[in-house]
């Protein structure tokens, strides 16, 4: 009797007592895994957060090991522009990012539709020697390329990094392929039945359809240019007025003997404008990095 | 549905495609990877050319820098690339385990792999200097006495693979995607089956995930043997060095320890211009980039058939 009036509540207890302790353990685990990514965060975004203390310090403060500004010289980046032809380099950063970009959509596109729809004997072949140029060191070629350029009389410019890209570029052929290869064939059929050229069929059936994947390479490609170091320093570092930001940058510190302030007000003004593209353009960047992935 | 005469026709409609292609890769691969051999038989000073039989490959054998170069790739390619895809894989996982905050915590993670090469390496270089720099002085806060890093030969090498963790933004997102693909009913049962956390990630996630996994070790590893930029960023900077017309500078500062294969290429051909030499050079790189680039191609095999 006394049993039975106990049991219940001690049942009942029980229950509770577990349901607290599987909550506890939830939120312990849910505690521990958002502090690990805390932790995370503030080293991932830690160098950039101590780039740009340094970029407003004084010049006197920048010779102490102090961490935190005790004036904030924003100053500090209107002394880069003075100092160094910053806005030169940016220009030809531009031209190359922007005509390389444009040049290598308009030569790729049409690469990856031909790899991606045509049935022909060979197509394999020509995808694997895709993946062969787009894995092969830049350097392994680049003694006889050079020559080329310089019989040319076009080392000192940035005409041969922007040229090649007129005829292809090997990683966004392969990622276009990818992309356009996941719109179902039955379109490209039905324009065909419909009397579509070749021709017709790219511009109005698959260009529409691949435009995230186009934007995607887009974005890779002008980033890729705008970051590209090896190729500027191979043909137009021995000209001064050819120079692009990257190259501009790695020497900014040595050529206008300045100090950390100024070098961190530099390096930050030549990362922000790739930061501000990106918060705009973020989807299309993680879909196409997720793309260039998954192909185990 | 595709006949004979139809892909006859087809297969002109996609040459006429693919040639502008065609063209770039005459022009751009197949004869200068051809030139590269031819060359490396002779000397060649941009004027002159002279045969000399296999005097480059024999002075190859004994060039030290050479040598010391492919070590230090050597290095690179064990320490950094496992670092890198661990470090990744660590991550990803974390982010599959948040309840909240998951798209702000990419993103953080993201983020630096974004960073322009130059700037990212031009900021390190200044994070990781002894005298002034942030990391040292809070190490100094916590009573470790920091190492001079990028001054330092055994400790420049190091810093390139924080670095190269610092940005590994790339290959996180590619592995957190693998694992959201993961069924998620595989863990369901694995868990009724009283199998641990340690357990569920050995025998589900690291099987299924195993392509992805393999797939970025080796592209990291042929990305980790043309390794340049932050080398040769980091050894300029820290010694002070500009990229000045006329300026002589032999990379690896310091004490050769950051020289790599791509940089010596690049200074015994375009520094100094022994480009047959250089191609030799060249071709020794080649022939690694192109044994891992096999194992890739053997991978694509499979996958050929399932795009199909």
């Amino acid at each position: 009797m006394t049993a039975t009036l106990v049991a219940p509540p001690t049942r009942a207890a029980g229950r509770r007592a577990r349901e607290r302790r599987g909550r506890t353990r939830r939120m312990l685990y849910w505690i521990a895994t958002h502090a690990t990514a805390v932790a995370l965060g503030i080293a991932f975004i830690g160098p950039l957060v101590f780039v740009l203390l340094t970029a407003v310090m004084s010049d006197n403060q920048t010779l102490t090991d102090e961490l935190w500004p005790h004036s904030w010289n924003w100053g500090n980046f209107g002394e880069v522009f003075a100092k160094s032809p910053i806005l030169l380099w940016l220009r030809n950063t531009m031209i190359y990012a922007v005509a390389g970009t444009l040049f290598t959509l308009v030569s790729s596109i049409p690469v990856a539709y031909a790899l991606a729809r045509f049935r022909f004997p060979g197509r394999r072949l020509a995808f694997l020697l895709v993946i062969t140029m787009m894995m092969l060191p830049p350097q392994v070629v680049a003694v006889p390329i050079y020559l080329i350029w310089a019989r040319l009389d076009l080392t000192g410019t940035l005409l041969p990094l922007i040229l090649p890209m007129l005829l292809g570029d090997a990683f966004s052929i392969f990622l276009l392929r990818q992309f356009l290869l996941s719109i179902p064939r039955e379109y490209t059929d039905a324009a065909r039945v419909d009397g579509c050229t070749d021709f017709r069929t790219l511009i109005r059936v698959i260009l529409p359809m691949a435009r995230p994947g186009i934007a995607a390479v887009a974005l890779f490609q002008f980033f890729y240019c705008w970051n590209d170091y090896y190729g500027p320093l191979l043909y137009a570092a021995t000209n001064v007025d050819s120079w692009t930001l990257s190259v501009g940058l790695a020497s900014f510190k040595a050529l206008h003997s300045v100090q950390w302030n100024l070098t961190m007000a530099a390096t930050l003004l030549v990362m922000a404008p790739v930061i501000i593209v990106f918060f705009f353009a973020q989807k299309v960047f993680i879909e196409g990095v997720t793309l260039t992935g998954v192909k185990g | 549905m595709a006949g004979v005469p139809l892909r006859r026709r087809e297969g002109f409609r996609a040459l006429l495609w693919l040639s502008p292609w065609l063209v770039g890769f005459g022009v751009f691969f197949a004869y200068p990877l051809l030139a590269t051999v031819y060359f490396s038989f002779f000397n060649y000073d941009l004027f002159s050319l002279k045969f000399n039989g296999l005097a480059n490959y024999r002075y190859f054998m004994q060039d030290e820098r050479a040598w010391l170069s492919i070590r230090n790739t050597a290095w690179l390619v064990v320490v950094m690339v496992p670092a890198q895809v661990l470090f990744a894989l660590g991550v990803a996982q974390l982010v599959t385990k948040l309840k909240s905050g998951v798209g702000f915590f990419r993103t953080l993670f993201y983020l630096p792999s974004l960073v322009p090469v130059t700037a990212g390496t031009v900021a390190f270089v200044f994070l990781l200097n002894p005298a002034t720099g942030p990391v040292n002085r809070i190490l100094s806060l916590v009573g470790i006495s920091g190492p001079d890093w990028f001054g330092d030969k055994d400790w420049s090498k190091p810093g390139l693979t924080l670095l190269a963790m610092w940005s590994v933004g790339n290959i996180m997102v590619i592995f957190l995607a693998a694992l959201l693909d993961v069924p998620r009913h595989l863990y369901e049962a694995a868990a009724i089956d009283g199998a641990g956390a340690w357990r569920q990630f050995r025998s589900i996630t690291l099987p299924t995930i195993r392509p992805v996994l393999m797939f970025s070790a080796v592209t990291g590893v042929i990305y980790t043997l043309q390794y340049f930029t932050q080398a040769m960023i980091a050894s300029r900077v820290a010694a002070g060095v500009t990229d000045a017309p006329g300026t002589s500078f032999v990379p690896g500062y310091p004490e050769m320890s950051t020289l790599t294969l791509p940089q010596w290429l690049f200074q015994t051909g375009f520094r100094d211009y022994a480009m047959g030499y250089a191609c030799v050079l060249a071709l020794v790189l080649f022939a690694a980039s192109m044994a891992f680039t096999l194992i890739l191609l053997r991978q694509f095999r499979g996958f050929e058939e399932v795009a199909e």
